[in-house]
């Protein structure tokens, strides 16, 4: 008696409880038929939020004076976007780092380079091209070139990690994660998701950021050395600096019409 | 006909759990490489392709290898070659099993695969490779499979198989070419950038295939009853000597272009790999072992005493497997990836995991090929025995 009380009470439960999940499917479906409207999903938008057609950044050499500068910028940036510090060198990942003249510019620096260039660091990231490599040899879309503003980014749930885009890029701005990143983030930041093992990183501008009406993160640091804003309006304060300066891109012949400049 | 495959002697079973072993060890490696990550292969950020992806690229091409058995035979009806078709066939059939696992292994989440036929991307060279290695596989299992069963039950062929044995030969082509443009439309990378490189490809592809079956039909003649023939050895050995004259030819080109050129992109990865850059030289000693391989090879098949002496063909067909297995799997990647795009020299060896994964997929590849050729000998004989 005890023992069919006990069973009718697990036969009754587990009904309920598939009929308290069928619920919300039956619903799906009688909507999807058209007995009830659909909601349609909407994703709100802050009224401050940052909105161009495309996307630029001029770095202003000049204005850098101390690596200390730069790594304050790495440091906004890699914070900002829970960004892991690996011990081992060839595992790191680096969404904007320092480097070299004659690395940043390997066909453009010569034996004879301005004193300045010699002795200060740059600061490289993704170009955000305006016909990436990266995305043309992405298969699965993963990463793709957002249109309403060029930016270009990444689906860390799509990609597969197959690293095509790392061997497309010619500036060296991706990177994978070669192992489980979440042990060596030293402050989560909850506002950015983290990745997962095997698939690739990089740059995405702050588009979080942005969409908050925020300057991204480096641009903050890097105390008026890097000018962010609208290529495509005429009257932004990028395009100002842009009439106002000779300006260069990282392996301009190459044809991907990167949108990051730098004045030397 | 599988029922060939599991009649044997005590040494093809010991050959069967000799590879089930070496299968096990890579298979616990890649447990390990799953729970870890890529980051237990040498891979880094600048070489972010390594080990894996040089095998793949090299089985592409002894895959592609098996149409110099096909095309003789049935576009220009020579006969000879109606003996071993299948095993060019079959020995397609392995490598690109291999090349399939090679990719997945490569992957940082395999279990997302299938995202690349969910989300098809016609821009992604890859996607198109996945489309013509798996079209090439099926190809290859429709056929190989289809005419032994004829010739075993003493019939001619399905006659619908004809349009798909002659697609199989621009399939073949396309299999290497895809791989290639894998590499070659990427604007940074120097080393890669050239138009030659499928042709490239294609004629490493055809010297090493040919190389491979050389050395596949004197195993099977000294251990079966089954004899691909003299004449079938000689004509494969004389595609080989072909192939790999046009492939050295090919990469003296390229160096021609680079440093006459005087481009520094061009030059730079050349150097690498032949005398080192900014002092780092680990593919130097291999590139240049390279070389003497293949000119070795060159000499052994070219000149017509050497080539029809069967022992000396078949160490030309050894030393030529090495030459373009270091040169295209080893030297292709390394030589692409270093320098990189900031033209910093970081170095890439394989680690100890990487290698035993890798081992573990020739040995999946091996025991395909084993089953395979023991049904096609099977047949073979049974047909000669009538």
């Amino acid at each position: 008696m005890e023992r069919s009380r006990r069973e009718f009470l697990k036969i009754a439960g587990a009904s309920a409880a598939i009929g308290l999940g069928a619920r919300p499917v039956i619903e799906a479906v009688a909507a999807a038929t058209g007995h009830q409207a659909a909601p349609e999903a909407q994703v709100a938008h802050h009224p401050e939020a940052l909105k161009a057609t495309r996307w630029g950044m001029v770095v202003d050499t000049r204005k850098i004076e101390s690596a200390e500068q730069i790594e304050k910028m790495v440091e906004a940036c890699h914070q900002e976007h829970n960004v892991p510090m690996l011990e081992e060198e060839r595992h790191r990942i680096k969404w904007i780092w320092e480097t070299h003249f004659h690395n940043a510019f390997p066909s453009q620096s010569t034996d004879r380079v301005s004193e300045h260039l010699e002795h200060i660091l740059l600061p490289v990231m993704c170009n955000h091209c305006e016909n990436p490599p990266c995305v043309r040899a992405c298969p699965t879309k993963a990463t793709f070139k957002r249109e309403s503003d060029g930016i270009v980014m990444m689906d860390f749930h799509r990609c597969i990690g197959c690293r095509f885009c790392m061997a497309a890029c010619p500036y060296g701005s991706r990177s994978f994660n070669f192992r489980d990143p979440q042990p060596f983030i030293k402050e989560v930041n909850l506002k950015y998701p983290r990745r997962m093992k095997g698939v690739v990183e990089k740059c995405n501008f702050c588009e979080e950021r942005l969409a908050l009406g925020q300057m991204p993160a480096c641009v903050e640091a890097s105390k008026g050395a890097i000018v962010f804003g609208d290529l495509t309006d005429p009257d932004s304060e990028v395009r100002h600096v842009l009439r106002e300066n000779f300006t260069i891109r990282r392996k301009q012949n190459l044809g991907t019409e990167p949108c990051v400049y730098y004045i030397v | 006909m599988l029922e060939l495959a599991i009649k044997g002697n005590k040494t093809y079973w010991t050959w069967i759990v000799a590879l089930l072993g070496v299968i096990g060890a890579g298979f616990i490696f890649y447990l390990w490489q799953l729970q870890f990550g890529l980051g237990i292969t040498g891979m880094s950020r600048d070489v972010s392709w390594g080990f894996y992806i040089a095998n793949f690229t090299y089985l592409v091409g002894v895959a592609a290898g098996g149409v110099m058995v096909v095309l003789p035979y049935y576009l220009h009806d020579y006969k000879a070659y109606g003996r071993v078709t299948i095993l060019g066939e079959f020995l397609a059939i392995a490598a690109l099993i291999m090349c399939l696992l090679f990719i997945i292994v490569d992957l940082g989440q395999p279990m997302r695969g299938f995202n690349v036929l969910i989300y098809p991307t016609l821009n992604s060279v890859l996607f198109y490779d996945a489309m013509v290695l798996n079209g090439y596989l099926l190809i290859n299992l429709i056929v190989g499979w289809n005419v032994l069963e004829a010739e075993r039950n003493g019939v001619h062929y399905q006659k619908w198989l004809k349009p798909i044995i002659y697609l199989s030969i621009p399939f073949a082509v396309s299999i290497h070419t895809v791989t290639a443009f894998l590499y070659c439309g990427l604007p940074g990378r120097g080393f890669w950038l050239t138009a030659i490189l499928a042709p490239r490809f294609l004629s490493s592809a055809f010297a090493a295939g040919p190389a491979l079956l050389v050395l596949l039909c004197l195993f099977i003649r000294n251990t079966t009853k089954f004899d691909p023939g003299k004449e079938q050895i000689q004509s494969l050995g004389k595609t080989v000597a072909y192939a790999i004259c046009i492939n050295v030819f090919f990469f003296l080109c390229e160096v021609f272009v680079a440093f006459y050129s005087n481009i520094p992109e061009h030059m730079d990865h050349i150097k690498y790999l032949f005398v080192g850059l900014h002092g780092h030289g680990a593919m130097v000693p291999w590139m240049w072992s390279s070389m003497a391989l293949m000119v070795i090879g060159i000499i052994l098949t070219v000149n017509p005493v050497t080539r029809r002496n069967e022992t000396t063909l078949a160490v030309a067909c050894a030393v030529i497997i090495a030459g373009t297995w270091i040169d295209k799997a080893l030297g292709m990647i390394a030589g692409g990836f270093v320098p990189n795009p900031l033209h910093e020299v970081n170095e890439y060896a394989p680690t100890f995991p990487e290698i035993v994964i890798t081992i573990g997929v020739y040995a999946i590849g091996a025991l395909v090929l084993t089953v395979l050729y023991k049904m096609a000998v099977g047949v073979k004989e049974e047909v000669e025995q009538g």
